[in-house]
């Protein structure tokens, strides 16, 4: 059938089209930029190649700025997420009235539009002349002072974004898991039972290191998806993230691409390399954590 | 006897602490239930209060005394959210059945012909899917923008067509289709491109299923790339609708209305979940990502 | 340990919620002496496993008593009955070794019983070394052979020293030569040990084979218990003689007229005290004796020559089965070339059941 090789390239030739225009050619692209100093984006222009770009960003402090927050928005909201998200798929999978329909409300969060949503979540939050919100009001039931969520003290803008990035990832990490716990095979629960081991110990020995494939996996999705973190961001706190002191390192990019300061595809290349870089080497550390502790 | 009354305690005992376990299961995850619908609860609260009462209210009410439903007229008539919506139709539909037709095509290649140079183009093709979005992004941007693709439906459309993954989980699937039934439609002097419509699509039909309902969300969800290409509002997509509605919208900080807004761009992907939510649940735990 | 079912039944409601609950179990009353093994046999669907759950605790009874010697049970929750049960998939946990999971139930062991990481090793070695598993310790159960995972789940279960032992078909794994070797291992580690064990199978062969007392199940219900070898040389009815025996029973319509028994137009026996009726003749395959003045004419299809024994394949117009297949010794010669064969009957061999309720008609 080798004979037919023309055929089966016209097969694949849209892909390779899209593909080769919208991504192979942009990562070496991406590359190109990131060491042309001095490119002008009107002129098409650039004064030499060095390593100025990369120097330039890692000063920046708006960069740095947007490292801490991803850094801390990730430390935070992955460990987190799949922490929680592992605590209610097994309550689920341990009830049998009512756990399609809280299967499903659970799911929600995943098919909404996460700017709308954000919307919804800022109003929960926000102060304004007229309202504390909704947020502070429960805080105050619980004895609490006033918080400015939304324009206030840093870490006060931190929860809100932890929260809301955790309220977007937890259905996805639900389901997963919910599937995963649901496919272990009953035996072992009957042989463990038969043998008098308690709950607990059944969770720790048994479930979780059947489910841990699924569970370093979403740790590893986990940690790349908050290493990528923007529209939550924007959602909650608008476009200008520096001035929230909010931004994250693809809001970076995107700032220094286009927008009020953008114009700098240089600077964001280098950016985006240096993000790639971070997600590359956390997800080689998280390969080999779990090749010590997944069991297949 | 000793031994007797000990083991009705045991059983009493493990009866109690079932019924304590379970009572704590329901209340934690009934909690959490109300934590994931409380905002779209509100939305839809706040988004039927007038624009007057709502900002009287200093403690937020709980429920709307006279519901009115001015938010939504204006959220049509003061803003273009028709228009956005249009759009969002435009690109979603349109994306998907470009992207169906890539995909199918490409992993048919990857599947079943055997051609010379084929390990080497599918382990490049492996490799690209490491790459992330944020990184060809810059790139594209600029090409839109020589290519003068900015503010077009080109622009928005053609870097979101191909998709790596996609391909690679429909190639999986198109894989397990047993060879032998290649070979019997070869024996019958069937084409391959009637034995790809004819027998392969139809029994992979789950999975494109799963593949256009997962590309459906993210375009309907997508905000980055048409936030770089747009900047008219004619060509605004529901997410990039939604911030401009949010930064200049109604005028005025006019938030019923900026959430009438919000329920009706939510409110088709919201349908179509409590449609086919065992279809979408089933798709995205075999082929999603997020998060 | 002594074992006593009494009234035992489990319902469980019909998926179609108008049908009537299915009976999975039905009035079961046994009483299981101290340190026998037991066959609990019966075709799928019986409700064989289902006993065998409600006896480890998985299953609570809808109605019934479960004694451990003399302590009831019945509703005691599985972790506190102190059984030992051996899964039909072994459910050995694949992500730790032979030895982690022999010690994973003596890890549970709380208060007075705690034992010491060495004591848990040394009790592991010792029913590792019992079962033979010693030297594979410290592999992972899927290195293991078929055979190997089937010891290392028996002394799973035993290495706690269970007051019972339950095997829900523990040989439906394995291969015919591994599964003929592990029956014995079985048998040898049961006598060993004296536990009280019970295990459910299919394979009456294998029930016959080790037990020292089988109970044959049909639809939830107990048919016959007893030695292997007396219930089947005495079954109570139809469905036990047919279960019981490879080749199986041959079965014939008959009739009784003035106390002889006729197949067909041949009277083939004197019964005596049996009143006249249409009946089914059972005939065990060794009940045949070659004869040529012997009463039963059948039809030769053909000879299976064994070594020992010879099965002569044959047909008759009264069969109920299309064959009839008989073991004669090798010594007699069978005349291969003949259209027809005779036989006598050994009177001890041949069974009379009713036709409606396949009851036994003794004689």
């Amino acid at each position: 059938m080798e004979t037919k090789n023309w055929k089966a390239w016209l097969y694949l030739l849209p892909a390779m089209f899209f593909l080769g225009i919208f991504m192979v050619y942009p990562l070496i692209d991406v590359l190109i930029y990131s060491i042309e100093e001095g490119y002008n984006f009107a002129s098409q222009t650039y004064q030499g190649v060095g390593s100025y770009n990369y120097a330039y960003v890692l000063r920046d402090p708006y960069f740095l700025q947007a490292l801490k927050n991803t850094f801390i928005l990730v430390m935070i909201t992955v460990p987190l997420s799949t922490g929680l998200a592992l605590l209610i798929s097994a309550g689920l999978v341990s009830i049998k009235p009512l756990r399609e329909l809280y299967q499903t409300i659970y799911f929600l969060p995943y098919v909404t539009n996460t700017l709308a949503v954000g919307l919804v979540f800022m109003i929960l939050f926000k102060k304004t002349p007229y309202t504390d919100g909704l947020a502070n009001m429960v805080l105050h039931f619980f004895g609490g002072g006033t918080i400015d969520f939304m324009d206030g003290p840093y870490w006060a803008k931190m929860f809100v974004l932890c929260f809301y990035t955790i309220w977007v990832v937890l259905p996805f990490k639900i389901l997963i898991l919910t599937s995963a716990l649901a496919s272990v095979n009953q035996s072992y629960y009957n042989a463990a039972k038969v043998d008098g081991t308690p709950a607990w110990r059944i969770f720790w020995k048994i479930t979780l290191p059947m489910i841990s494939p699924s569970v370093f996996y979403l740790i590893i999705t986990g940690f790349i998806g908050a290493f990528k973190a923007y529209s939550d961001a924007v959602a909650l706190f608008g476009t200008n993230l520096n001035a929230a002191e909010m931004n994250t390192i693809v809001g970076y990019i995107y700032d220094m691409l286009y927008g009020d300061s953008g114009g700098y595809p240089s600077y964001a290349s280098a950016a985006a390399i240096i993000l790639f870089v971070i997600i590359l080497t956390i997800t080689c550390i998280n390969l080999l954590v779990s090749k010590k502790h997944v069991h297949y | 006897m000793g031994k007797q009354v000990d083991y009705e305690k045991i059983e009493k005992s493990a009866k109690v602490r079932k019924n304590v376990i379970n009572t704590i299961i329901y209340v934690l995850l009934t909690i959490w239930a109300f934590v994931v619908l409380f905002p779209f609860y509100w939305m839809i609260l706040t988004s039927v209060k007038s624009y007057s009462l709502y900002n009287s209210e200093y403690i937020p009410q709980l429920i709307a005394v006279s519901p009115t439903l001015q938010n939504y007229k204006d959220a049509f008539t003061m803003v273009p959210l028709a228009g956005y919506f249009l759009n969002t139709l435009i690109f979603t539909v349109v994306t998907t059945v470009l992207m169906l037709i890539v995909t199918v095509l490409a992993a048919f290649a990857f599947a079943r012909l055997e051609f010379r140079g084929k390990n080497v183009a599918f382990t490049l093709f492996l490799a690209l899917m490491m790459i992330p979005n944020e990184l060809v992004i810059i790139t594209n941007y600029v090409t839109i923008t020589n290519l003068d693709m900015r503010n077009t439906f080109m622009g928005l459309i053609l870097p979101s067509v191909a998709s790596v993954f996609y391909i690679y989980l429909l190639k999986e699937n198109f894989a397990q289709v047993p060879d032998e039934l290649y070979y019997a439609a070869k024996v019958d002097g069937t084409s391959d491109l009637k034995y790809l419509f004819k027998v392969l699509i139809p029994i992979c039909k789950p999975t494109l299923i799963t593949i256009t309902i997962l590309k459906i969300i993210e375009c309907w969800n997508s905000y980055v790339w048409p936030r770089l290409v747009t900047d008219e509002e004619a060509y605004f997509l529901v997410s990039n609708g939604i911030q401009e509605i949010r930064e200049n919208g109604f005028g005025r900080e006019n938030i019923p209305a900026m959430m009438a807004a919000v329920v009706v761009i939510s409110v088709p992907l919201l349908i179509l979940f409590l449609i086919f939510h065992k279809k979408i649940m089933e798709g995205v735990s075999r082929g999603g990502t997020k998060g | 340990m002594k074992v006593v079912l009494k009234h035992l039944t489990k319902k469980f409601p019909n998926r179609n919620k108008k049908q009537p609950d299915v009976i999975a179990v039905n009035d079961f009353n046994i009483e299981i002496p101290d340190g026998k093994l037991i066959g609990l046999l019966g075709p799928s669907g019986c409700g064989k496993s289902t006993a065998l759950n409600l006896l480890c605790g998985l299953l609570k009874p809808t109605s019934g008593k479960i004694y451990f010697g003399e302590d009831d049970v019945t509703s005691l929750p599985v972790e506190n009955r102190g059984v030992g049960m051996v899964f039909q998939n072994y459910a050995l946990y694949p992500h730790l070794t032979v030895k982690q999971n022999i010690i994973f139930p003596l890890e549970n062991l709380k208060g007075v019983d705690k034992l010491t990481k060495e004591q848990m090793s040394e009790k592991a070695y010792e029913v590792a070394k019992l079962v033979q598993i010693d030297t594979l310790m410290d592999r992972k159960p899927s290195e293991l052979s078929g055979g190997q995972q089937q010891r290392v789940a028996i002394a799973r279960a035993l290495v706690k020293m269970p007051r019972i032992l339950l095997m829900d078909e523990p040989l439906s794994n394995l291969d015919a030569r591994l599964r003929l070797q592990t029956r014995e291992e079985i048998r040898r580690i049961q006598k060993k040990t004296g536990i009280t064990t019970i295990f459910v199978t299919h394979d009456q062969e294998e029930a016959m084979s080790i037990s020292d007392m089988i109970v044959v199940m049909k639809d939830g219900v107990i048919q016959q218990i007893g030695k292997p070898q007396e219930v089947y040389d005495n079954p109570v009815n139809q469905f036990v003689a047919k279960f019981l025996g490879t080749p199986p029973i041959n079965l014939f319509e008959g009739e009784v007229t003035d106390g002889k028994l006729y197949i067909g137009e041949s009277d083939v026996m004197l019964v005596q005290n049996v009143p006249n009726q249409k009946v089914v003749v059972g005939v065990r395959p060794e009940g045949f004796v070659l004869d040529e003045d012997g009463a039963l004419c059948c039809e030769l299809k053909g000879v299976e020559v064994m070594g020992r024994d010879i099965t002569v394949v044959s047909e008759h117009e009264n069969s109920i089965d299309v064959e009839i297949r008989s073991i004669i010794s090798s010594e007699n010669q069978v005349d291969t070339e003949a259209d027809r064969v005779h036989f006598a009957l050994k009177r001890e061999k041949v069974y009379l059941f009713k036709v409606d309720t396949g009851e036994r008609i003794r004689f």
